[in-house]
């Protein structure tokens, strides 16, 4: 195409440029390139589309245009001592509102309240055939129409371009602390968060992170502080084993690079996987099997969920690990990955494509997004 | 369809099911007639109870291959009209699909079918220490699947979510009769959300055989707290002080005085009957983290100045503050032969202003409103009392409900919570969205169902409407099994 502005500043000028566009894919800060790196897509830069249009201590919510960074939404809130409970991933990397939204992939304080799917409470979007189109309101509290901004959630940019998005938000914890117990054997640390996640103690994280000596147990708990040490002493009792307790700055940072994937080296491609603690050993088999056993990973967010490191290095390999991923059933999406893996963000096993493919038809019948 | 077709179109049926699980004729179908939202009513071509899974989808296909319209029916207690029949179409009665199969207290899930009643889900997940957390009023009764297609709330939504932040994987069987699974197990998920369009679809993507729904920790320890206030402003006050304090309470409830004579003629919860506004908080999770928690609660409430204040003593005065709380809605009912309860949502810090106005709009029309509403979440439950024999007076209250919903779409909010558009707000989903968005909502509808058959005539303004035909209570509401809220 040609003519077409490349930096839209408005939902009206999104949807003249997909009218336009045979292949075309929205790019937010650029911090997840296996969303919008595709062969021969017109990439759509949303980052002129950018600004905080209406926050609402006392609702509870929180507008911002799809190009927002997150980084500015977070400092928002956190000025009225609220966040975006679903802990968004690279946000000092430059993550926008739209993005984190299109990629639905969550922090490890998911565990606390929920996820993205959880706090998304309206968009609107341009979808494939240039209409503009809202869903949701933007109240904590909707059940009128179908839920369009669930919809949104993981849809890789490939049912709609994002323009805004309405968010609930919470009061953030008073204060927070981790315990980290360190070295243990897989088997023993599932076993010591299961016991500890069947207890009273409310946790705000609890991953597993892989290390040279075995595998960290962190378990992050906030609230009240002048409940705060009664509180980990209790889940301490629980673990059982000597524990080193994380607060204050070090606790924050610690965190912080969790979700910036600090602890992935610069170069590999990062994988976010959907588990269970059940579903968690047949990972580390398809592992295991590929020889990738010393890949840097963590299980997040309760084993809800993994994070893997995979090497640049063994970028040809990507394949096999689709098709051992498949015959677990195990499922992948690429959130970093080299341009050669982006035209394939979803590996492993698939659900519900007949049910993608009637959506995709109505929204985008064209296919200008492409298909998933 | 032809005389012909329809004979065999019923043969088909009953070779399937067998005669006595293919119910026709007015006295066999009677109860399937209406549901919770009594003003409508409507005779389906056929009532069929379906024992599995499979029954479902070959019934789904037996009405693609006919083009009959159907639909899932569950307890009928859907207040937006929601399980109303089709006309002439087959409804297909879930409720022996009730069997939990499954409680996983590793992965903190249950998966059970759609008839499973929403309270006996908690009950399975007890012996773990879980609980599945939705609590629509009419929990001892209404069903999983029926939540489901609502997304249905209850009063411990705003911490927690409805039925949509707690199902996590979905046997869905599609309009023509295609079975396919969405979601799984994880709380996470890759790709487009497919399980939450699912949810809250009002039945028009078809019906949910199997669901995974995901199971909380019951909370360690509850404290509740009652404040009795000389205006429903000051009790609205209390609210924005609580969110502004920092607190996440796990319910903020209102009630009027209406409401708080009505629910304790009923059940005789100990309300002060003089209060003209009654605050309900409730603080839930750990001892520690609770005990902490509780002492600013009372510190912030003090201050909006409440006459009278009770903090419940044990668990059996728990349930009784609950109790009133949660039978309000039948309690009022008693004193009107007929009501409309809308569930309109509307910015909490303008509660006061929606309350002030809905108070101006009833004594225009001259009928009577009482005020129950989940003031954590902004969400309204109005209640219109009229009496359906004095002519003229269900036009007027209905007029009257629709002025609350334009007044809620006017102040931001949304025209449902919880109990969805159905047959009852159509008209007004058009209000609410524009043009261009419920063309995608329709398109979506066609890629799915491009016969419109699954829950043909609901959420759409242009929808076919059947004819209005009676009124009156609710069959189980009469027997005090339901409430409408």
């Amino acid at each position: 195409m040609t003519g077409a502005p490349s930096r839209p500043g408005s939902a009206a000028v999104v949807a003249e440029a997909v009218r336009g566009a045979e292949l075309v894919l929205p790019r937010g800060g650029g911090t997840k390139p296996a969303l919008w790196s595709v062969e021969g897509a017109y990439v759509l830069d949303l980052s002129a589309l950018s600004g905080i249009t209406e926050y609402l201590p006392s609702e509870y919510t929180v507008t911002a245009l799809a190009g927002t960074p997150l980084a500015e939404v977070e400092a928002r809130l956190a000025a009225e001592g609220q966040y975006l409970p679903f802990d968004p991933l690279l946000v000092a990397a430059g993550s926008t509102v739209g993005g984190a939204v299109a990629a639905g992939a969550n922090g490890p304080g998911r565990l606390r309240y929920g996820g993205l799917r959880d706090f998304l409470l309206a968009v609107t979007f341009v979808d494939g055939r240039g209409e503009i189109v809202r869903g949701g309101a933007k109240v904590v509290k909707n059940a009128a129409g179908f839920d369009l901004p669930k919809l949104m959630v993981g849809s890789l940019g490939r049912l709609g371009v994002l323009t805004e998005c309405t968010f609930k938000v919470f009061p953030h914890p008073e204060s927070c602390a981790t315990l980290r117990v360190a070295g243990m054997a897989l088997d023993e640390a599932i076993e010591a968060a299961g016991r500890v996640g069947a207890g009273a103690v409310e946790i705000e994280c609890l991953d597993l992170a892989h290390g040279l000596a075995g595998w960290d147990l962190e378990i992050r708990i906030g609230g009240r502080s002048f409940a705060l040490d009664a509180r980990l002493k209790r889940a301490a009792d629980l673990l059982d084993t000597d524990v080193t307790t994380l607060s204050g700055d070090a606790d924050a940072a610690h965190w912080r690079t969790r979700r910036e994937f600090g602890w992935a080296s610069p170069d590999a491609s990062v994988l976010k996987l959907p588990l269970t603690p059940a579903t968690a050993g047949a990972l580390e088999q398809v592992l295991a099997d590929l020889d990738a056993s010393q890949v840097a990973r963590v299980y997040s967010a309760g084993i809800q969920q993994a994070f893997v490191a995979w090497p640049a290095e063994r970028v040809a390999d990507l394949p096999a690990l689709d098709g051992a991923l498949t015959e677990t059933r195990l499922t992948a999406l690429a959130l970093r990955a080299p341009v050669e893996a982006a035209n394939k963000p979803i590996l492993g096993h698939r659900t519900g494509g007949e049910l993608l493919r009637r959506v995709e038809q109505a929204l985008d019948p064209a296919g200008r997004f492409g298909r998933l | 369809m032809a005389p012909a077709d329809a004979a065999d179109f019923l043969d088909a049926l009953t070779r399937r099911l067998g005669p006595d699980r293919v119910l026709t004729g007015a006295a066999p179908m009677a109860a399937y007639e209406s549901d919770a939202l009594t003003a409508f009513r409507a005779r389906p071509r056929a009532v069929v109870l379906v024992d599995s899974a499979e029954e479902v989808v070959d019934v789904v296909r037996l009405c693609a291959a006919a083009e009959v319209p159907f639909l899932a029916r569950g307890s009928g207690t859907s207040l937006s009209g929601g399980s109303l029949p089709v006309h002439d179409g087959v409804v297909i009665a879930m409720n022996r699909l009730n069997r939990i199969l499954e409680v996983d207290p590793v992965r903190r899930t249950a998966v059970v079918e759609p008839g499973v009643v929403n309270l006996t889900v908690s009950e399975a997940a007890e012996p773990y220490g879980l609980y599945y957390s939705p609590d629509p009023s009419s929990q001892s009764v209404c069903t999983i699947g029926g939540n489901l297609a609502f997304n249905s709330g209850g009063a411990h939504c705003l911490k927690y979510g409805m039925t949509s932040n707690h199902v996590l994987g979905l046997e869905v069987v599609l309009p023509d009769g295609e079975v396919i699974e969405i979601g799984g197990d994880s709380l996470e998920g890759v790709g487009p959300d497919l399980v939450g369009l699912f949810v809250g679809s009002e039945g028009l993507f078809g019906i949910a055989t199997k669901i995974t729904l995901r199971l909380l920790p019951k909370p360690e320890t509850f404290f509740t707290l009652l404040a009795a206030y000389d205006s429903l402003a000051a009790a609205g006050e209390a609210v924005a002080a609580v969110v502004a304090s920092g607190l996440l309470p796990g319910a903020m409830e209102i009630m009027d005085n209406l409401a708080i004579e009505a629910a304790e003629a009923a059940v005789g919860a100990g309300y002060p009957l003089d209060a003209e506004g009654l605050l309900i908080v409730e603080l839930e999770g750990e001892e520690q983290q609770v005990a902490a928690e509780s002492e600013l609660l009372l510190e912030v409430v003090r201050q909006s100045k409440p006459y009278l204040e009770h903090v419940a003593s044990d668990p059996d005065d728990r349930m009784r503050i609950w109790k009133g709380r949660k039978s309000a809605f039948s309690a009022v009912g008693r004193l009107s032969p007929d009501y409309i309860v809308q569930d309109g949502v509307v910015p909490r810090s303008r509660l006061g202003e929606a309350l002030t106005e809905i108070q101006r709009l009833g004594e225009r029309h001259g009928i009577r409103v009482a005020n129950v509403f989940h003031a954590g979440d902004g969400n309204l439950h109005p209640l219109i009392l009229f009496d359906g024999r004095v002519e003229g007076e269900l036009e007027r209250a209905e007029e009257l409900a629709g002025e609350i919903l334009r007044l809620c779409i006017d102040l931001g909010g949304s025209i449902t919570g919880e109990h969805g558009v159905g047959m009852e707000k159509r008209q007004y989903l058009g209000e609410m969205f524009d043009e261009a968005d419920l063309d995608a909502m329709r398109r979506i509808r066609l890629a799915i169902d491009p016969g419109e058959l699954a829950n043909r005539g609901k959420m759409f303004p242009d929808a076919e409407a059947p004819a209005l035909l009676s009124h009156g209570p609710h069959p189980l509401e009469v027997a005090g099994v339901i409430s409408r809220e």
